[in-house]
């Protein structure tokens, strides 16, 4: 079934099929309490770029990247079939390790949560998890991943405070420094701006811009602008199908598919 | 047109007109209760109330009785606590939405409804009925018994208030958690219990509050006791105990003494009432 999907699928990405993808997506199905949300999505997602993720609400956008870490399986009666491999590994198979998995690819929300804790603490947390480190080398890791996550010169000197108490962009900033302070390979962003400001979203946008160099980045937005801005590759989904997935420019100026021109110039969604 | 706008107005005016008044007749009973508690609990209020005991009759005080009280309440509120919080936590995070979390929840819910004097004849029937047996037939009341009959009332809450706060938990936050790879348990216990805490704390408050006004589960389990008694083992007097029992003197001296426990009683869960209403709207604040 895999094996054939592949070959009836040519590989989307032409540019990518040089160097195998980061993660591989085939023919993934998704059912939500029976309803079938996905329909069979193949999709290459290469290593070290931006992939932006873009289509009307209720197209599976979000469902896609939540099944990139299985968070989607923590609730019941959701199902996923077909396979997604991440470096050649089936991320979907029982026998792949959740604790591996998601110290692999993390996840940053649409709403910032910061947990209930000090801002030094949100950061150590996920770390003391995976890795028993020394006081010295912990506090190191958490300066790094707050200056990955250009925050580090806002809250050097309150750092035991509560995390509560930073606004809506710093907390923002903060829970992308909690999962980069895992050192994931794969970084995924469900609409990360979302619920911010203008000033906010473009140190956000900024901000990925800077970290593609060190991770593998997927964006789901519902804001065209932001994928054309932070993006190196474009997926536009339409009711659970992977209508069109190129480089962002040809997605913007001279899309292949009708419904992929239909949306970007607003005619729909 | 403007006849509609009439019949709007005054269909409004009515309405808040009527509210209004529920609402006053409610708040007009419950004050009239705090002052006239007031008022006749203030007239007996004396020093003797903290240090005599209800040994001495009129001339004593109510100091064997609040203790008894404090320790009641104190055995009550130490067993259902950490039974409450943790049965309140599966229901939350393990159960929630199984048709067995939604069972547990419904007979949780009678059980919070439950008779008060039910609790007081059960405890009788499996504490003090058969340790009676084990002492060769005198009967063994102890203030541990009631312990356990106002646990078994206060079990309730606690779970309830700890399903409910847990659930307000919003999700995002479990789903941050758990996508860094940490392990439901942890999640839990370090992150959703912390961020529930306040609420919870909240609800043990309103629990002990609610136990401290129960007089019908004590009278087959704690009995009373006319001398001080600090060890559970003990038969203990208690608040409402000893309001039920002089509030049916004919002595209007005795009478005076049951208004100054009534009082003692209504500022204690007033004052309880009123930390556990400072706790939550002091996270509010902290969370916005």
């Amino acid at each position: 079934m895999t094996d054939s999907a592949i070959a009836t699928n040519p590989t989307p990405v032409a540019a990518a099929a040089a160097v195998p993808p980061k993660l591989a997506v085939r023919d993934l199905h998704f059912y939500y309490n029976g309803f079938h949300a996905l329909k069979g999505i193949d999709m290459d997602i290469p290593s070290m770029q931006v992939t932006a993720i873009i289509g009307p609400s209720g197209c599976g956008k979000s469902t896609l990247l939540r099944i990139f870490n299985r968070i989607y399986a923590i609730y019941p009666k959701l199902e996923a079939k077909g396979s997604i491999e991440l470096d050649g590994e089936n991320i979907l198979d029982p026998s792949y390790s959740m604790n591996r998995l998601r110290s692999k690819i993390g996840m940053v929300f649409q709403k910032p949560v910061p947990f209930p804790m000090t801002i030094f603490e949100n950061v150590a947390y996920g770390i003391r998890h995976h890795e028993k480190l020394p006081k010295a080398e912990m506090e190191n890791r958490v300066e790094q991943a707050l200056r990955s996550s250009a925050l580090w010169n806002e809250v050097k000197d309150k750092l035991k405070q509560n995390a509560l108490g930073l606004s809506g962009g710093q907390q923002q900033r903060l829970c992308i420094a909690r999962a980069i302070a895992l050192k994931p390979e794969v970084l995924l962003l469900d609409e990360p701006t979302s619920a911010l400001d203008p000033i906010a979203t473009g140190r956000i946008e900024q901000l990925v811009e800077e970290l593609k160099s060190q991770f593998t980045i997927v964006i789901v937005t519902h804001n065209m602008q932001q994928a054309a801005r932070v993006s190196d590759l474009t997926a536009f989904m339409y009711l659970g199908e992977l209508i069109e997935f190129a480089q962002t420019e040809k997605i913007f100026t001279k899309p292949d598919k009708k419904q992929t021109e239909d949306y970007i110039t607003g005619r729909f969604g | 047109m403007n006849t509609l706008y009439l019949r709007r107005r005054i269909t409004n005016a009515l309405a808040m007109t009527l509210s209004m008044l529920a609402t006053l007749v409610g708040l007009a009973f419950l004050a009239w209760i705090l002052w006239e508690t007031l008022r006749q609990g203030i007239s007996a209020l004396d020093l003797k109330l903290f240090t005599k005991i209800t040994a001495y009759g009129e001339d004593g005080g109510l100091a064997n009785a609040m203790v008894g009280s404090l320790v009641i309440n104190f055995i009550g509120i130490a067993i259902a606590t950490p039974i409450g919080v943790l049965a309140g936590t599966w229901l939350a995070e393990y159960a929630n939405r199984t048709k067995l979390g939604e069972s547990i929840r419904f007979l949780n819910d009678i059980l919070l409804s439950a008779p008060s004097i039910v609790m007081g004849l059960f405890v009788y029937t499996i504490i003090v009925l058969p340790s009676t047996a084990l002492t060769h037939g005198s009967t063994t009341f102890s203030g541990f018994a009631g312990g356990v009959a106002l646990a078994l009332i206060a079990l309730p809450v606690i779970v309830r208030t700890t399903d409910e706060m847990l659930r307000l938990v919003p999700s995002t936050l479990r789903e941050a958690a758990l996508s860094l790879g940490v392990p439901q348990w942890k999640l839990t216990l370090q992150i959703l219990i912390r961020a529930a805490r306040s609420g919870i704390i909240t609800g043990v408050l309103l629990a002990l509050a609610r136990i401290s006004g129960e007089t019908a589960p004590l009278l087959f389990t704690a009995f009373g006791n006319n001398y001080m008694a600090i060890n559970p083992i003990e038969k203990m007097s208690s608040l409402p105990q000893i309001i039920y029992q002089y509030a049916n003197d004919p002595g209007d001296a005795m009478h005076a003494l049951a208004w100054a426990g009534a009082f003692v009683i209504t500022m204690f869960v007033l004052l309880l009432s009123l930390g556990s209403r400072l706790i939550l709207s002091r996270t509010k604040v902290s969370h916005d």
